[in-house]
């Protein structure tokens, strides 16, 4: 059918249009089928020598290196865990340490304090004594003058009122005097 | 063709969808020896120049944080690798190259036809015969060796009551044999279709009216060849390995 | 008169797509009514669909090449 209408419309049209289905122009599949079969062996000599043997080796590289990493990780992780056990622990000896180091102060601060203290209350204790028996002194001292004066008033007074003064007894009449 | 002529002599719509099909030597001379450069060879050519540029060139830093283009060339292997393992067994894996070869030529040959202006050299009947060709002797050489004569079992369903078995065993010889061809065809056909009724929305754009709709319906065919692109050449490999599945494993 | 039938042949041809196209949209839907039910399973079995909607589509395109024919190399 093609032909008949083709040769009706005259030759310059077969030439300007395909002859049917080129598909089925079968003096060219000798051609196609040639260089078809020389496309294909170029694609499988360089997929199976070059593309890929390298692709399967980036792969499992990167599997490799994922694994790896992985693996790294987890090392890191149980690293940092350890670091941080590490770090309570530190803190805990540390405070435990800072205790420590109050409480000796404090008892060692406790322990001037009470020396201080006693030394304190020692040299208070013997000054208080000391400034007692001094003042027993001078009371004493102060008894003995009185005595005196009292005692020589008394001569005085006994003489001026015309009667012989005995010192022995105005001693004896003012101690009596004074102890009443 | 005969729409052709009289378009021709009308001065009205012209079709031509089969035009972009013709095979022409590259370099002058009308006459198509085994060994002339034509435009199927210019294209094959730039497939393989493709196939390099994704699977080689892109690979060349073997990066173990991949860029944009070897991560593609790992998707696709990554994806025919797995396909062939899951569908025709661990055993299959000897044949990945094989496989891998006929994938990235279909893949690529398709999407260089989907350029504008450029030749499909999938569309035409020689080359996916012979792709299919090369899958289903290979199949049956393999089946073979592998089983010997009990390839044979898988035209034996073993399942079925006995007195069916001959009938069946007729169907599955015919369905064997029929592989090819329709393995064939599918593809061819489908490239084909896509691109003469693109070529037909062409056409009809020559009128002022329809124009506006052509354009669109071109556009549309085109984005659904895109994807008929890359589905028709996933499903011509899983069927490889499906026929290969069949080739290690005959019984049903 | 002998290319008129051709023609009206091709066309007829061409319902054969049309009635291919019914076969994937069986596969391809009752494939989604599936995967709803479990959809865990599905992903397993879109290469299944696949193969389904090329089987099924290799038939339309063979009375697409009919028509073809029909139309440029009877």
């Amino acid at each position: 059918m093609a032909t008949k209408t083709t040769d009706a419309a005259g030759h310059a049209a077969e030439a300007a249009s395909a002859p049917g289905m080129p598909q089925l122009d079968f003096s060219n599949w000798g051609n196609q089928i040639f260089w078809l079969l020389v496309t294909l062996v170029v694609i499988y000599l360089v997929l199976s020598r070059i593309a890929l043997p390298r692709i399967a080796a980036v792969l499992a590289e990167r599997q490799g290196t994922i694994t790896n990493d992985i693996a790294a990780a987890e090392e890191l992780k149980a690293k940092a865990v350890e670091a941080e056990e590490a770090y309570n622990k530190a803190l805990a000896d540390a405070k435990a340490e800072a205790q420590r180091i109050v409480a000796e102060a404090k008892a060692e601060i406790q322990a001037d304090l009470n020396a201080a203290t006693e030394k304190a209350d020692a040299e208070i204790a013997a000054k208080a004594a000391e400034s007692e028996k001094a003042i027993a002194e001078i009371r004493a001292g102060a008894l003995e003058s009185i005595k005196d004066v009292a005692n020589a008033t008394t001569s005085e007074l006994v003489t001026a009122l015309g009667g012989a003064a005995d010192d022995a007894e105005v001693a004896k009449a003012v101690d009596a005097q004074m102890k009443g | 063709m005969a729409s052709e002529a009289h378009g021709a002599e009308e001065g009205g719509l012209v079709f031509h969808p089969m035009d972009q099909f013709i095979i022409k030597p590259l370099f002058g001379g009308d006459h198509i020896g085994l060994f002339t450069i034509t435009n199927a060879t210019l294209w094959m050519a730039l497939a393989v120049v493709a196939v390099v540029a994704l699977m080689v060139v892109g690979t060349r830093r073997r990066a173990i944080v991949p860029s944009r283009g070897q991560s593609i060339g790992e998707l696709a292997y990554g994806f025919i690798y797995k396909m062939v393992e899951d569908v025709a067994g661990k055993d299959a894996v000897k044949f990945f190259p094989y496989i891998m070869t006929l994938f990235l030529f279909i893949v690529m040959a398709n999407f260089l036809g989907l350029i504008p202006m450029s030749f499909t050299t999938t569309s035409h009947f020689a080359v996916t015969v012979v792709l299919a060709l090369l899958v289903f002797v290979t199949v049956t050489v393999v089946g073979f060796v592998k089983n010997g004569a009990g390839f044979l079992g898988l035209f034996w369903v073993s399942s079925a009551p006995l007195p069916l078995r001959p009938i069946l065993a007729i169907i599955e010889v015919i369905s064997y044999f029929v592989r090819p061809v329709s393995h064939s065809i599918r593809l061819a056909g489908n490239v084909m279709a896509g691109h003469a009724v693109i070529k037909v929305f062409a056409g009809f754009a020559a009128i002022a009216v329809v124009s506006p709709v052509s354009v669109v319906a071109i556009t549309a065919m085109y984005g659904l060849e895109v994807l008929v692109a890359f589905i028709q050449a996933y499903v011509f490999t899983i069927l490889t390995c499906v026929y290969l599945k069949d080739a290690l494993h005959p019984s049903h | 008169m002998e290319g008129q039938l051709a023609h009206i042949g091709a066309g007829l041809a061409a319902i054969g797509s049309g009635a291919a196209a019914i076969g994937v949209g069986n596969v391809a839907g009752n494939f989604l009514a599936g995967a709803l039910r479990n959809p865990s399973a599905a992903a397993s079995q879109t290469a299944t669909l696949f193969i389904g909607i090329a089987f099924a589509e290799a038939l339309g395109i063979f009375s697409f090449l009919v028509a073809l024919l029909l139309m440029f190399a009877v």
